[in-house]
């Protein structure tokens, strides 16, 4: 065991043989090497992968819920197939992309980097975990096969229990990706208590850790009641259990108390390691220390907190007694201070920073504008007189979109700017990714802004039809629909185009002062080779740009050599 | 610990150290520790997952009083009783198993494992009786259930439910009945509703009557019970797996004093299985 800041190199004999040669993308070849991988990279990437495959259909489904609502009745498709697309857009957008998307793909792959680890603690657990996706995934995919769910992604019951389709196929699979996501949030637990490195101690963790960790707590303990709800959902279809059914003394809304006791949490699964990222980037893009690391991280844990004490805010108009509508209000309220805490910290951080308007920055600060007017759209659906009015409008459906959407989906896009190099040894055009990163904030502010306003004015969420009056708020949303769409296949089509024409990228090209920016651009198999040196995560000081290699170096040491 | 030295394994541990350390661990008990955290995570899962359901039978229980005290006199207590006994014997054969693989003792922790499966073979066995017994009685859940079954039953010793499709004179439900089939025991709120959906016909729930001292929604509790018992029961069979898979490995000679782990993690989860039941007796089967 070393003691001490300065760490040895991973050379165990007989151990680090064959990926002396290579780097983790190179070191092993074949569909066997990647499918049965224990490498937490490599199982990141195909989780990677796997979740831009779902955003994409996600995305297109949306585009199609989208285009049939520029009319106010029937455009492309029937009323059938409307329920059934805005059901698995939210499904698959939620299930497959979302909550898996910045701790099993981003996570994975940065986790064990940032605190000098070999792997994650449990290798094994963790392709169990991404296997385990891939099944619920292709259950998914089955579902409309089988003639897809027109429940809404909440399944509430009694509808979802009587309506034809294929509910329980659809979640069956919500109950495996709920593994899935469990095995990943044990892992993290494990790996940030046992894996961190001699001098790291709690609060010298990355943020990103702390936001992973938190993350991690909230999927332990809120995954396994969506499990037992779900398999009481499918208990109740498939035998007549009673216990959700009004007709055999059971109570509906216990399953939307059930479902939010899990689902709400899960928005904060969401949220932290989109948080996370933020509190990284938006300190490297400026330059700058952190400001206010304890009270970020603290603020991380106390959503975790909070996020299991406010379910019922779901329920104001679901026949929830008076009394337990007015605490979940009060404790709703409350969840703002540690989200606004973080706000203000990275407002702090940008104050007098040098900012660096690189892509992950834009995307960084398209975070803090878009979380701002989600979260405090948030507080009008809190606010209980306010609620009835804009409960199930499409004032939800914006404010929610813009904090899972222009909140969690934006920090995905920043974080995956921001680790690409690392990932796979490219740079990319910052050019044609900054004009993605607009287009997106334009696209999405024309698409869910025009939403909030529809919704006051009391246009309901998940209708086919609707009065002609709401047709020019409809079509303004669908066109920035498009233009979203425009500035994601912008930014899609950046990335690609760096890992075919990019050049190649060197250790450190952003700045980063974390534990991943000291491996090679992409790592070797077994992360690091050289002895790693421990230093404040957001210590900036020591760094200067170097021409030769186009990117940041310890200031005063030797010249580095090309790391690729 | 410094993780990200992984140097060399732990010296003093010998090659037997070497050869059980995975290569992105430090030492042994780092491995052991992580290990031993990541399962205790999981069984907090597997609690929250009962946990569920424990919230389920409270709710009703507290909205139904009646049904569970009524309801709980046709379980068979003194199945239950023996079930009880047969798993904290086989926690107590995995406990001294978990110790006999740490002091390498082989041949005894192969006898202790094959024993504690042995108890999980007689725990399902006994739960099947059970599990037939309520099926030819009709005691079942939500639709299932026959209320008709219950004709003449005094309540108060399990299992002596007569089976006939006798109707009762005068039932609460009667009036929402007009089909010859009899009607569901629905409470009149909720028949009012299907009523007014003019659904009657496409209710299956019972094919009689309950007799007039029996409370109605009895199928609430069954409901709960056979979710309950069968989620364990199925825990049950997933113990009694991996046991059967530490059992291969025991008679393999993959543990010693040294490297015992596995069978460590199999007896806690054992033990919360276990656990699970020692809620579910008294909840279920000795309600006052």
């Amino acid at each position: 065991m070393n003691t001490g800041a300065t760490t040895t190199a991973d050379h165990v004999p007989g151990t680090a043989t064959h990926d002396d040669h290579g780097n983790y993308l190179t070191c092993d070849k074949g569909f066997r090497s990647w499918i049965l991988t224990l490498d937490h990279k490599r199982i990141g990437v195909m989780y990677l992968g796997m979740i831009l495959f779902s955003f994409l259909v996600g995305g297109i489904m949306a585009l199609l819920v989208r285009t049939e609502l520029l009319t106010p009745t029937q455009t492309i498709m029937s009323a059938d197939d409307y329920n059934r697309m805005f059901t698995l857009h939210g499904a698959v957008m939620i299930f497959l992309f979302i909550i898996p998307g910045i701790p099993a793909a981003l996570g994975n792959f940065v986790l064990p980097l940032m605190l000098g680890a070999k792997d994650v603690a449990l290798p094994r657990l963790n392709l169990a975990s991404f296997h385990i996706y891939a099944v619920g995934a292709v259950m998914a995919v089955l579902s409309i096969l089988l003639g897809g769910v027109d429940t809404g992604w909440t399944f509430y019951t009694p509808y979802s229990t009587t309506t034809n389709g294929a509910v329980i196929m659809v979640t069956m699979s919500v109950f495996v990706l709920g593994f899935s996501s469990i095995f990943t949030g044990i892992n993290f637990i494990v790996t940030v208590h046992k894996m961190r490195p001699a001098g790291m101690g709690w609060f010298k963790m990355p943020l990103m850790l702390w936001a992973l960790y938190s993350t991690a707590i909230i999927q332990v303990l809120a995954t396994p009641v969506l499990a037992i709800t779900v398999l009481l959902l499918v208990a109740e279809r498939a035998l007549g259990i009673g216990i959700f059914d009004p007709a055999l003394g059971g109570d509906p809304v216990l399953f939307q108390h059930f479902f939010w006791f899990y689902s709400h949490p899960a928005v904060y699964i969401m949220i932290l390691p989109a948080m996370g990222i933020i509190s990284e980037l938006v300190a490297v893009y400026c330059r700058k220390p952190i400001f206010g690391y304890k009270a970020i991280a603290y603020s991380s844990i106390a959503i975790a907190i909070f996020s299991f004490l406010v379910w019922g805010h779901h329920m104001f108009v679901s026949g929830q007694s008076d009394l337990a509508t007015v605490i979940f209000s009060a404790l709703t309220f409350s969840v703002s201070i540690p989200s606004a805490v973080k706000v203000f910290n990275w407002l702090s951080t940008m104050y007098r920073g040098s900012i660096k308007m690189d892509a992950p920055m834009l995307y960084t600060m398209s975070f803090i504008v878009l979380f701002g007017i989600g979260g405090l759209t948030g507080l009008f659906l809190a606010t209980l007189s306010t609620d009835v009015h804009l409960h199930d409008t499409y004032f939800i459906v914006a404010h929610f979109h813009y904090t899972m959407m222009g909140g969690t989906m934006i920090a995905f896009l920043a974080g995956l700017y921001h680790w690409w190099p690392k990932m796979f040894g490219r740079m990319y055009s910052m050019k044609w990714a900054n004009i993605g990163a607009t287009l997106v904030f334009i696209g999405f502010n024309l698409t869910f802004f025009i939403q909030f306003i529809m919704g006051s004015k009391g246009m309901p969420r998940r209708y086919f039809n609707y009065p002609p009056e709401f047709e020019i708020y409809h079509q303004i949303s669908s066109i920035g629909s498009y233009v979203l769409a425009v500035g994601l296949f912008v930014a899609g089509g950046v990335l690609v185009h760096s890992l075919l024409a990019g050049r190649r990228a060197p250790r450190n090209p952003c700045g980063g002062a974390t534990l991943e920016w000291q491996a090679d651009s992409p790592p070797i198999h077994h992360n690091f080779d050289e002895p790693l040196v421990l230093t404040d995560p957001y210590d900036y000081s020591g760094q200067e740009w170097d021409e030769t290699v186009q990117g940041y170096v310890i200031a005063g040491a030797s010249k580095e050599t090309s790391s690729t | 610990m410094s993780s990200a030295t992984n140097s060399s394994p732990d010296p003093g541990q010998g090659n037997e150290g070497k050869h059980h350390l995975a290569h992105y661990f430090d030492t042994r008990a780092q491995q052991y520790d992580s290990h031993k955290l990541a399962m205790w995570l999981f069984l907090a899962t597997e609690i929250l997952m009962f946990g569920g359901l424990f919230c389920a039978y409270a709710i009703y229980r507290a909205t139904h009083p009646e049904v569970f005290l009524y309801a709980h006199t046709l379980l068979d207590k003194n199945l239950g009783a023996i079930n009880t006994i047969v798993l904290l014997f086989s926690s107590f054969t995995m406990a001294w198993g978990v110790r006999a693989a740490m002091l390498g003792q082989r041949k005894l922790l192969m006898g202790l494992l094959a024993v504690t499966i042995l108890c999980g073979f007689g725990f399902m066995g006994i739960k099947s009786i059970e599990y037939t017994h309520k099926w030819k009685h009709g005691l079942l859940w939500g639709e299932r259930f026959d209320y008709a079954a219950l004709q003449d039953h005094g309540g108060g010793h399990g299992e002596t439910v007569v089976d006939e499709h006798a109707h009762a004179a005068d039932d609460q439900i009667d009036a929402h009945a007009d089909d010859d089939h009899g009607h569901a025991d629905v409470d009149d709120e909720a028949a009012a509703v299907m009523a007014e959906l003019d659904r009657d016909a496409e209710i299956t729930v019972a094919h009689g009557h309950a007799p007039e001292d029996v409370p109605r929604n009895l199928h609430i509790f069954f409901g709960i019970y056979f979710v309950m018992t069968g989620l364990h029961g199925i825990h049950v069979l997933a113990g009694m797996g991996m046991l059967t898979w530490l059992l291969v490995r025991a008679t393999r000679g993959d543990f010693g004093t040294h490297n015992y782990t596995a069978v460590d993690l199999g007896g806690l989860y054992w033990h919360l299985v276990d656990l699970i039941w020692i809620f579910l007796f008294p909840l279920l089967y000795l309600i006052h």
